[in-house]
């Protein structure tokens, strides 16, 4: 394709290919302090295609691609490529992965130990590990924890963070110069602009961790935390990762594994102050 | 007679009321409760008759009211999922 960005992002890298030059200057510039692949050779092929030849020009629509694809997708405008390249990378992982179990989950370290937040979409868990980054964590990622079957090990994957609506400005005024993507206005889930993982995020993503506490946040409800069992925490997770079932026996070792060694928690919170001292009573406490 | 599967086709994974089974040859996991992992442990390989399985559960789990049909519509359940076998 003619304009082309490689990244690498924790283990895993990235060739993104595009019709257009906007998107890749985009990822270009937000990457910018990221490694490309290992050898050069990326695990997986993203493409920002047109649908039409003359939609590259007229009412530009993204169409995304890849070595892994869904059918049915729609496309996105131009103004919202950067999003589509983000979506297309999030399914090549979500379809194609193998190597690690993947959890739908954000991921922040300290001291080696790291805290997981999984829910679904608008639970928080990327605005909670945003601004934990902020306050002395390390952010390992807000979309993907990768969890290593022969380890259990967490790996970070610290893309972009995606933030949604209100969680925009919560952000920005909490990490005042921290740099972010364009606000892209209008896509299918309202306004989302991207953070950039701090430097320290960045360098040290190689650096894996072990789960410590598994957190399955909701925001917007009375403040409560409950103790969750083993049980319907493995019944969660299998839910809450896209590859448990193609992963076959190691992901069913992964996740027994991870669900009889880390205590859960499902924390109710009406504003991010109470979730950020519900986490810090939580981890105080382990 | 009834019989466990191989136990080499199983992974069992006690996590709390609930057990995690990974089935091997089909890939799925079943999240079980009591009696299913105690029914498995009681049948064992070899595989006895509905009677002598009803017993010996009465004797390891101090059943009281040991009934034979709901027993029956059990195993049947674990046949169909893979878990257990008519020998």
């Amino acid at each position: 394709m003619r304009h082309v960005f490689s990244v690498r992002v924790g283990p895993v890298g990235f060739r993104v290919g595009s019709h257009w030059r906007t998107p890749i200057r985009q990822l270009a510039t937000l990457y910018a302090d990221y490694p490309r692949p290992e050898n050069g050779v990326p695990d997986f092929t993203v493409r920002l295609f047109a649908h039409r030849p003359w939609r590259r020009v007229i009412r530009p629509a993204v169409m995304i691609g890849g070595d892994f694809m869904i059918p049915d997708a729609a496309p996105l405008p131009l103004a919202q490529g950067l999003l589509a390249a983000e979506m297309a990378m999030n399914l090549q992982m979500a379809l194609g992965q193998r190597r690690y179990l993947l959890l739908h989950a954000s991921a922040v370290e300290r001291d080696g130990r790291v805290l997981l937040m999984t829910g679904e979409s608008g639970s928080g868990k990327s605005t909670l590990a945003a601004l934990l980054s902020r306050a002395g964590w390390r952010l390992m990622g807000d979309e993907f924890a990768l969890i290593d079957p022969a380890t259990g090990l967490a790996h970070a994957f610290p893309r972009l963070v995606s933030l949604k609506n209100e969680a925009i400005a919560a952000v920005e005024a909490a990490a005042p110069g921290a740099r972010f993507g364009p606000l892209l206005e209008g896509t299918p889930k309202g306004a989302i602009r991207h953070l950039v993982p701090d430097a320290a995020a960045v360098a040290t993503m190689d650096m894996p961790g072990r789960p410590a506490l598994l957190l399955f946040p909701r925001f917007g409800f009375a403040p409560d935390i409950r103790a969750v069992a083993p049980g319907e925490v493995l019944m969660r997770l299998t839910q809450a990762s896209t590859n448990y079932v193609a992963m076959g026996e190691r992901g069913f070792t992964a996740l027994t594994g991870l669900v009889r060694s880390v205590p859960a928690r499902a924390i109710d919170y009406p504003d991010t102050d109470r979730a950020l001292a519900q986490v810090a009573a939580l981890w105080d406490a382990l | 007679m009834y019989s466990a599967a191989p136990a080499d086709t199983l992974r069992i994974v006690p996590l709390d009321a609930f057990t995690a089974i990974y089935h091997r040859a089909s890939g799925i996991t079943h999240l079980v409760a009591s009696p299913v992992p105690e029914i498995l442990a009681a049948l064992g390989p070899d595989g006895m008759t509905l009677p002598a399985l009803t017993a010996r559960l009465v004797e390891r789990y101090d059943l009281l009211d040991a009934d034979g049909a709901a027993l029956r519509a059990r195993l049947d359940e674990l046949v169909a999922a893979g878990l257990a076998r008519i020998a």
